[in-house]
């Protein structure tokens, strides 16, 4: 099994030619056929007269499993051969010319699957009929007495067989059937299956081609460097001093705001650059600082003005008022970067006929956006071709005047000359995207028998979509819907504890870091203010945190079944083996419900081992269980390495980790025995995987320090309080 | 003008002896299968064997690697067989992302040829590479795979 590579390998004759890539169109009564010539069947499928499979995916895989999923069930319907199955990406440019005939692009939200299976499935479905109605038309006999299975059409009365790729020509030209029944996930075969991914055999032999590893007949390499005080711009260089530098064919300036070299040889083009003078006016934001940043969000506490995201009950400040137990805490999250082990990169060639953009992205829709803004041409003079994803996590999604932006700038400067941009590692980590910041100020009341009677969570700081998506912003009345991940009033986001009286609101204060969707984005954060609360919460009405919980659970039978699972397992309740202590947490996000149960134990006070995780996830379907486990306990690595580790400082405007060295990263050492219980319960509505997890890991081991130490940190990562991860 | 031995090929490259390997391995001689991740030898993406050993190739500059034995992701497969540590990677699904990959098969595979049959413990000191994706749990069974064979637990 392969991805045809053809997408993205860049082969001389075809740059000769125009880069005669992606799929043929149909002009007139021809059809429309995959790269290798096979005959489309329907848009999803396409069958090569050796029976191998094409399957298109927009969907981008960095590492999540997307596109093995969704092959899985498009392959399901097909009811074709598993071990033919090649994945094929569909171009932007294309989509373009057929009227989205594939739909969104965008990965991100842990939507791949959740947001594509049905329109994928009915993909395979409809092809499934027309190439059993080929089979029939050839026989001419009624398709209905038709069989199939593992590509071979039977038709058992007249005892004949055939196979998808000798009738795929003739299916082909048949119409696309609508509405084909799907089936019932109870009889999947291939899907819900643990099969293993398509696309590991070229990741460990080393030619998978990520979007670093591309070369093209006269490509050049640039290293660039934007002013590392976000906002300022660029006043002077001395491109001088570097262009006789080995290898070095151009200094140019990037938009208004950085820096490239342009050389022979990527590294070439960043040892110039490094020795390349420039003058930054770094405007007012060089002012900024964390504790600058802090001061603003501490006012947003206890300000007057918030949008309001979940609101319950009668008027929650008089329900504190009158509580018989009043608790109050607030808790800190800061800025984080993605540090995708690939850093930022893509190639891009521009003429003033054509302007090609090839690399890894989240959203090749958002990237062809932006090449065809970048490149002024119009949309059917411009494409994008995706790589794999050396990781994306939500760094690699569309965002304004990003790394796509100025790869197309660069090469506008080289017209007709591929030009692979590349970020070094400390760019990559003084222009994030990054996770936003925030404080949170947490006011509960306890009635005198130690019920929960009214809460007040208060968000202060920063919205990712007023930077990013305004106009949702502005449908929203200022309100960004999105800070509220978890803690919502309703939606795939929904806050699952029913408290009498409750308001849960956000005071915007936005920065000049630029933020971004960091996997699980503010789940992250929200997950840690609120399922930590509840265990403050619940010490101070003297109650079992996982008791107290479950009271407030009554109208989430769901959340209750996973908080209910990692209790269970991780053995709540019984004796922890001796200096082990417990800590657990939920939420429900991108329309699964996850919960997480950790056993720690600390030594000198602040060395914590985390011996064993328990993660509970029901995301209503699963696809593919391995992939699911894999991206659970891959959860808890990016999960645990923010919690411990990681913080993005700002000083003097500009952030001030530039590599793994002060931005670490959990090593093996530190990783925990984790135990995945997947409990998909159905439904009408599908939950994503990559995401949700993640939020679990920091609250259920903060709760477990606590048990552990007596003391409850309330602000990320932990470092910053001298404990480390062993 | 330095000569290099990579992968059982030897080759001259015209560069300067200041470049660290890894570009070398990449730019000059065309092998993309070794990564950069952070170019200070933290994350291990970049790890090649010289002289059996593991190395980070980012921090290394190539005239050290002159005259000596340089093995690459792709050339750790021999006569055409993978290597045990890349057929445990497949059998047990490793590679997430799979960007660090090459990094890491290079570094276990520098493991098992001094310790055949690590401990936890001893995989936990050699293998310090970094891996967003947090495949780490993979990674240690398959290990214990390469190292075991099919009796291995995983």
């Amino acid at each position: 099994m392969q991805i045809n590579r053809r997408t993205f390998i860049i082969g001389s004759a075809a740059v000769g030619g125009g880069l005669a890539l992606g799929l043929r169109l149909p002009f007139g009564p021809e059809i429309a056929r995959a790269q290798d010539g096979s005959p489309e069947i329907g848009v999803w499928v396409a069958i090569a007269p050796d029976d191998s499979v094409n399957i298109r995916v927009v969907r981008s895989e960095m590492g999540q499993g997307t596109i093995t999923g969704l092959a899985q069930l498009v392959a399901e319907e097909l009811e074709c051969d598993w071990s033919k199955v090649r994945i094929e990406y569909p171009t932007p440019g294309e989509s373009v010319k057929r009227k989205r005939a594939w739909g969104d692009f965008a990965t991100g939200g842990s939507r791949g699957i959740r947001e594509s299976h049905e329109y994928v499935r009915q993909g395979g479905a409809a092809a499934r009929v027309m190439l059993v109605q080929a089979a029939a038309n050839q026989w001419k006999v009624p398709a209905s007495e038709c069989t199939v299975s593992n590509s071979v059409i039977t038709h058992a009365p007249s005892k004949r067989r055939t196979s998808y790729g000798k009738v795929a020509e003739a299916a082909a030209r048949l119409p696309v059937p609508k509405d084909v029944p799907l089936k019932d996930p109870k009889t999947w075969k291939i899907a819900g299956k643990p099969l293993k991914r398509l696309d590991t055999r070229d990741k460990v032999n080393g030619r998978m081609v990520y979007g670093i590893d591309l070369k093209m007949p006269g490509m050049l390499n640039a290293a660039i460097k934007a002013c590392p005080v976000f906002g300022g711009t660029v006043k002077s260089y001395d491109a001088a001093q570097v262009s006789g530098m080995p290898g070095v064919r151009k200094v140019v300036q990037v938009g208004d705001d950085a820096v490239a070299v342009v050389a022979d040889k990527w590294w070439q083009a960043k040892t110039a650059l490094d020795k390349l003078p420039v003058v930054w006016d770094e405007g007012e934001n060089a002012k900024v600082s964390s504790a600058t940043i802090a001061e603003v969000l501490k006012a947003g506490l206890d300000a007057e003005q918030a949008f309001v995201g979940n609101k319950n009950g009668g008027d929650v400040k008089n329900a504190l008022s009158g509580a018989a137990k009043r608790v109050e805490a607030v808790y800190a999250y800061p800025f984080q970067n993605h540090a995708c082990m690939e850093p930022m990169n893509i190639t891009a060639r521009y003429t003033p006929d054509k302007c090609e953009a090839w690399g890894p992205t989240q959203n090749a829709e958002g990237a062809f956006a932006a090449v065809l803004a970048a490149s002024g041409l119009p949309a059917d003079k411009v494409d994008v071709y995706k790589t794999m994803l050396g990781g994306g996590f939500g760094r690699r999604g569309a965002y304004p005047n990003d790394y796509v932006t100025q790869a197309v700038l660069i090469a506008k400067q080289m017209p007709g000359t591929p030009i692979k941009l590349l970020w070094s590692r400390e760019e990559d980590m003084l222009h994030g995207r990054y996770h936003p910041v925030m404080q949170c100020k947490l006011v509960g009341g306890l009635d005198a028998s130690g019920n929960l009677s009214a809460l007040h969570m208060r968000l202060s700081g920063q919205s990712i979509l007023a930077a990013v998506r305004p106009q949702v912003v502005q449908e929203q009345k200022g309100r960004d819907p999105l800070s509220f991940q978890g803690v919502f009033e309703s939606g795939e986001h929904s806050f699952t504890y029913d408290i009498p009286n409750l308001l849960i609101d956000h005071a915007m204060r936005n920065t000049h870091v630029p933020p971004g969707f960091w996997r699980g984005v503010n789940i992250n954060q929200n997950a840690v203010f609120i399922e930590c609360f509840m265990d403050e919460l619940a010490e101070a009405a003297g109650q079992d945190p996982l008791e107290f919980r479950r009271k407030l659970l009554g109208k989430s039978p769901r959340a209750l079944g996973v908080l209910n699972a990692v209790a269970e397992k991780i053995g709540w309740g019984k004796p922890a083996p001796k200096g082990v202590y417990r800590g657990l947490a939920h939420l429900k996000a991108f329309n699964s419900y996850v919960a997480g149960a950790a056993e720690i134990s600390v030594s000198d006070g602040n060395k914590v081992k985390v011996h064993r995780i328990v993660g509970a996830t029901d995301p209503g379907y699963a696809v593919n269980p391995a992939q699911i486990d894999r991206q659970v306990a891959g959860s808890f690595v990016y999960g645990l390495s923010a919690l411990f580790f990681q913080e993005c400082t700002v000083k003097d405007g500009r952030i001030e980790q530039t590599n793994f060295n002060d931005y670490n990263s959990m090593r093996i050492a530190q990783m925990p025995k984790v135990e995945t219980v997947l409990m998909p319960t159905g439904g009408p509505i599908w939950g994503g995987i990559g995401e949700p997890t993640i939020c679990v890991a920091a609250p259920a081991v903060l709760n477990a320090f606590y048990r552990a130490t007596g003391k409850r940190i309330r602000s990320v990562p932990l470092k910053n309080a001298g404990i480390e991860l062993v | 003008m330095i000569r290099l031995s990579i992968n059982g090929k030897t080759q001259n490259v015209d560069v300067d002896p200041n470049t660290p390997l890894l570009w070398v391995i990449r730019e000059y001689v065309g092998l993309t299968g070794t990564k950069y991740g952070c170019g200070i030898a933290q994350c291990g993406a970049c790890t090649v064997h010289i002289d059996g050993a593991a190395v980070r190739s980012c921090s290394f500059p190539v005239s050290a690697a002159a005259g000596k034995k340089i093995t690459t992701i792709e050339g750790l497969a021999q006569n055409g067989k993978l290597h045990k540590v890349q057929q445990a990677w497949l059998q047990h699904d490793v590679p997430q992302c799979g960007y660090c990959q090459s990094g890491m098969i290079m570094a276990v595979a520098a493991l098992l040829k001094e310790k055949p049959k690590p401990t936890d413990a001893d995989i936990d000191a050699a293998i310090t590479n970094i891996c967003r994706c947090g495949t780490f749990q993979q990674v240690r069974e398959a290990i214990h795979l390469a190292a075991n064979g099919a009796n291995a637990k995983v």
